[in-house]
């Protein structure tokens, strides 16, 4: 009897599994189109909503023309064989002219037709070229002026970014062990330190220690004349790299620690955390089974979530040191009025958003066993 | 029930030094927009009608002096027009003579940055003649000049050619120095600028301004263009207190009473407000306020507008969201819908209320982030073009060196008041977190 009701039971298990595996499959791809169709939809309204912003609803258009008119207009003032011409011919010739270059610019398009072309080329991550700004080695391609930067925003704010979450949750994990200790209360009494971002703090490192003790560089990503052997190079980067990573951890280094502290020791108070203490289990197990592993989750969403943010760059992190990263491309991109620049920097930014968020429903199936893919009610 | 979270929340050290902090904050707000209206800071920050003549440039605060071991000159100034017992008038046949004496102290171990003689005769013909000397310490007396004074004449020591040739490229150094000194070492004592001015009309009259350009001047400073930086330091206390709380009490309460919205009536209501959310958090929210500034308008309102357009869709919708989904289902809320109560009346009074506890640290939390957003559109060069605020001293002070040239109490004077605002702020919300989320309050 006993047998038997086991083996039905097992029998219906079975017969439960392959129907869970083939629901689960088209709730996945279901899930999946869904996701990745309002995702899109999301970073088209938000592309959009960015271009026209970056575009002034049309005035950094007619600031183009203007230049374009005013640039034509010169080359007829200082070219003598355009000067000689009988004036009516000049005129027709100069509006021609001036014509052909706007049609070249794509201005004399309507213009919801061209922020819509905008829109289409950034999507097809089709850039385009610059109007007046240029990457340092001299080429007009938006794609060249944002990757020529990129590995200098990478070196210094991305891998402060990094360096900080790591070491942040990995003391925050120390002192959530040594609740009430002295270093928990003077991380606790440090914590609104954070009030002030870090460029606010570089005005203070960048007094003390280049402007008073003359011990560091003020800012800029290498000497002047750049030193030639490669060790030396390095070293100097090395140097003008001190001040910002000290800046970034005097703002963000506390708060960092403290706000992944509280989120342990919440954590770390739970119902099956005392019971595994109460099993004797050692310290280093119930930290990484029944206090790392429920917040997981949350420890990848703003690792993920970090290095998304850290692609824009800090423009006035990156304004006050004289960095030249993705910031500040982008700042002197809106200054110049180059809408192409700003639109491309967007574009990558939502993208990489998108995948990350996309991405991030799987990893949390992945790590949590709780969470499956597309159900509702997400722990 | 605030009255008793009040009494809690002095019971942590670092709210009562937060409190006290935003105190003397607001006290200071207070006394700027009282001792200095409006319309007067902004004319007097703009510098309209030379009001800026009697500062000297780029001058550090005077107390800088009581660090110092050599002391800088301090800015003097003197007027016969404010004070006329400087001035002696006697009758002659054919016009009047004044002598005014301006008696002064010099006991600094550096030379001035100039000084100016500010001449504002009264004549309707013919021009009054004076002649200035200078009285030293050690009882030499020292031809300034000689000669005929127009109306609004100004006598710039430094840059008189004829002083110039007879005592070299400094001759506001030379007057005040001991004679024959290698180099040149101030003499210090009293001394006595005397000018003796003679009118060939009757009903004339002259006054007279000296100043003397130290190298500092009065309580905070001056900047490039002679302002005196007090003005913007106590202007920014309210405009940067002002801004935080307005932006952060607007986009707080409208994102919660959005939530709930959205959580009470669900369906398309709620999908929508979700889809906003997720498109805001795509669109960065500095970088767009920086296009805003350059494309359209730097002005705080403008700016204020688009930080709460911005901000509203935050984040912290999605929290509120899911706390109002619990107390939606509530017994008191099944209750209140039972006796016919409407919609607004259960959202507004009966919805929102409960989160409040929640809502008090977050909203001071809050408020550093938006001080200092306003501050770095202020130091990019996109603050308001009138206001005189912290983020534009700054902005002024790098734009003229100050942190290569040594002009540290331009960049300092700001940024203390900045971290001091937002210190106070933090201190603050941080115990009125452990006041009200009491999960907070074991760890």
């Amino acid at each position: 009897m006993g047998f038997k009701a086991g083996a039905i039971a097992s029998q219906a298990n079975a017969q439960k599994k392959l129907k869970t595996g083939v629901s689960a499959f088209s709730r996945v791809a279901k899930f999946t189109l869904l996701r990745v169709a309002s995702l899109f939809l999301t970073i088209v309204i938000a592309l959009f909503l960015s271009i026209l912003i970056a575009n002034m609803g049309g005035v950094v258009d007619d600031i183009r023309r203007a230049s374009i008119r005013e640039g034509i207009q010169q080359q007829f003032i200082s070219d003598p064989r355009l000067r000689a011409m009988a004036p009516d011919v000049k005129l027709a010739q100069m509006t021609a002219m001036i014509a052909l270059e706007e049609e070249r610019q794509g201005l004399n398009q309507p213009f919801l037709l061209r922020a819509f072309r905008y829109m289409v080329n950034a999507l097809r991550l089709d850039l385009g070229l610059a109007t007046n700004m240029n990457s340092d080695a001299g080429s007009r391609e938006v794609k060249n002026i944002l990757l020529e930067r990129l590995p200098n925003t990478l070196l210094l704010w991305t891998s402060a970014n990094m360096i900080m979450f790591f070491s942040s949750v990995f003391f925050a994990l120390v002192l959530s062990r040594q609740y009430g200790s002295f270093w928990d209360k003077l991380i606790i009494s440090l914590a609104p330190t954070s009030a002030a971002p870090a460029w606010f703090y570089g005005i203070f490192m960048i007094l003390i220690f280049a402007a008073i003790l003359k011990l560091l560089p003020f800012g800029g990503i290498v000497d002047t004349p750049p030193p030639k052997g490669q060790w030396e190079y390095a070293l100097s980067v090395l140097k003008h790299l001190m001040l910002p990573m000290l800046s970034f951890t005097l703002a963000y280094g506390v708060a960092g620690i403290y706000n992944w502290r509280t989120f342990f020791l919440i954590f770390s108070s739970e119902d099956y955390v005392e019971m595994a203490k109460a099993k004797g289990l050692n310290a280093r197990t119930i930290e990484s089974r029944y206090i790392l592993r429920p917040t997981l989750p949350s420890i990848i969403t703003n690792f993920a979530l970090l290095l998304v943010f850290s692609w824009s760059g800090a423009p006035i992190f990156e304004t006050v040191f004289n960095w030249p990263g993705l910031g500040l491309v982008f700042f002197r991109a809106i200054t110049g009025f180059e809408t192409a620049v700003i639109v491309g920097e967007t574009v990558i930014y939502s993208y990489l958003l998108a995948i990350t968020v996309f991405l991030l429903d799987f990893v949390y199936a992945l790590v949590d066993p709780r969470v499956r893919v597309g159900s509702e009610g997400r722990a | 029930m605030l009255g008793k979270s009040f009494r809690e929340l002095l019971r942590y050290p670092s709210a009562i030094a937060g409190l006290f902090i935003l105190l003397l904050l607001i006290g200071l707000a207070i006394y700027a927009v009282v001792k200095i209206p409006y319309s007067q800071a902004i004319s007097l920050w703009r510098g309209s009608d030379n009001v800026w003549y009697r500062t000297p440039k780029i001058a550090a605060p005077a107390w800088t002096n009581w660090f110092r071991h050599e002391k800088l000159v301090e800015t003097k100034f003197f007027s016969t027009k404010e004070n006329p017992t400087f001035k002696t008038v006697e009758s002659m046949s054919s016009g009047e003579k004044f002598v005014i004496v301006f008696p002064f102290d010099f006991e600094y171990d550096t030379f001035p940055q100039d000084i100016t003689l500010y001449f504002t005769p009264t004549f309707s013909e013919k021009e009054l003649f004076a002649s200035v000397t200078l009285l030293t310490p050690d009882g030499r007396e020292l031809k300034v000049m000689d000669g005929a004074i127009g109306a609004g004449q100004v006598f710039y020591i430094a840059q008189d050619k004829k002083l110039i040739r007879r005592y070299g490229d400094f001759p506001q150094q030379s007057l005040l120095a001991i004679p024959d000194s290698e180099p040149l070492t101030p003499l210090k004592g009293r001394y006595e600028l005397r000018i003796s001015a003679i009118s060939f009309e009757a009903d004339s009259d002259l006054d007279v301004e000296l100043v003397i350009f130290g190298q500092v001047y009065g309580i905070a400073g001056t900047d490039h263009l002679r302002r005196d930086l007090s003005i913007a330091l106590l202007w920014g206390t309210p405009v940067a207190l002002g801004f935080g709380l307005l932006a952060a009490m607007g986009t707080t309460f409208t994102s919660m009473a959005i939530a709930a919205i959205g959580a009470w009536y669900g369906g398309w209501v709620d999908d929508l407000i979700q889809r906003i959310t997720e498109v805001n958090l795509v669109l960065p929210l500095l970088p767009i306020l920086m296009m805003i500034g350059i494309f359209y308008s730097r002005s705080i309102w403008v700016i204020l507008g688009a930080v709460f357009l911005l901000s509203v869709f935050g984040g912290a919708i999605k929290t509120y969201r899911a706390n109002f989904m619990q107390i939606r289902e509530a017994p008191y809320i099944e209750a209140a819908r039972s006796y016919g109560a409407n919609n607004g009346r259960i959202i507004f009074l009966y919805l929102v209320p409960r989160l409040i506890p929640l809502l008090i640290p977050q909203l001071v939390n809050a408020i550093p982030g938006f001080v200092f957003t306003e501050a770095s559109l202020a130091v990019l060069g996109l603050g308001d073009p009138s206001l005189p605020t912290w983020g534009k001293v700054i902005n002024d002070a790098y734009g003229n060196g100050a942190q290569y040239l040594g002009y540290y109490y331009w960049v300092l004077e700001p940024a203390v008041l900045l971290i001091l605002t937002g210190l106070a702020f933090a201190l603050l919300g941080f115990s009125l977190d452990r006041v009200f989320n009491p999960r907070m309050r074991q760890v």
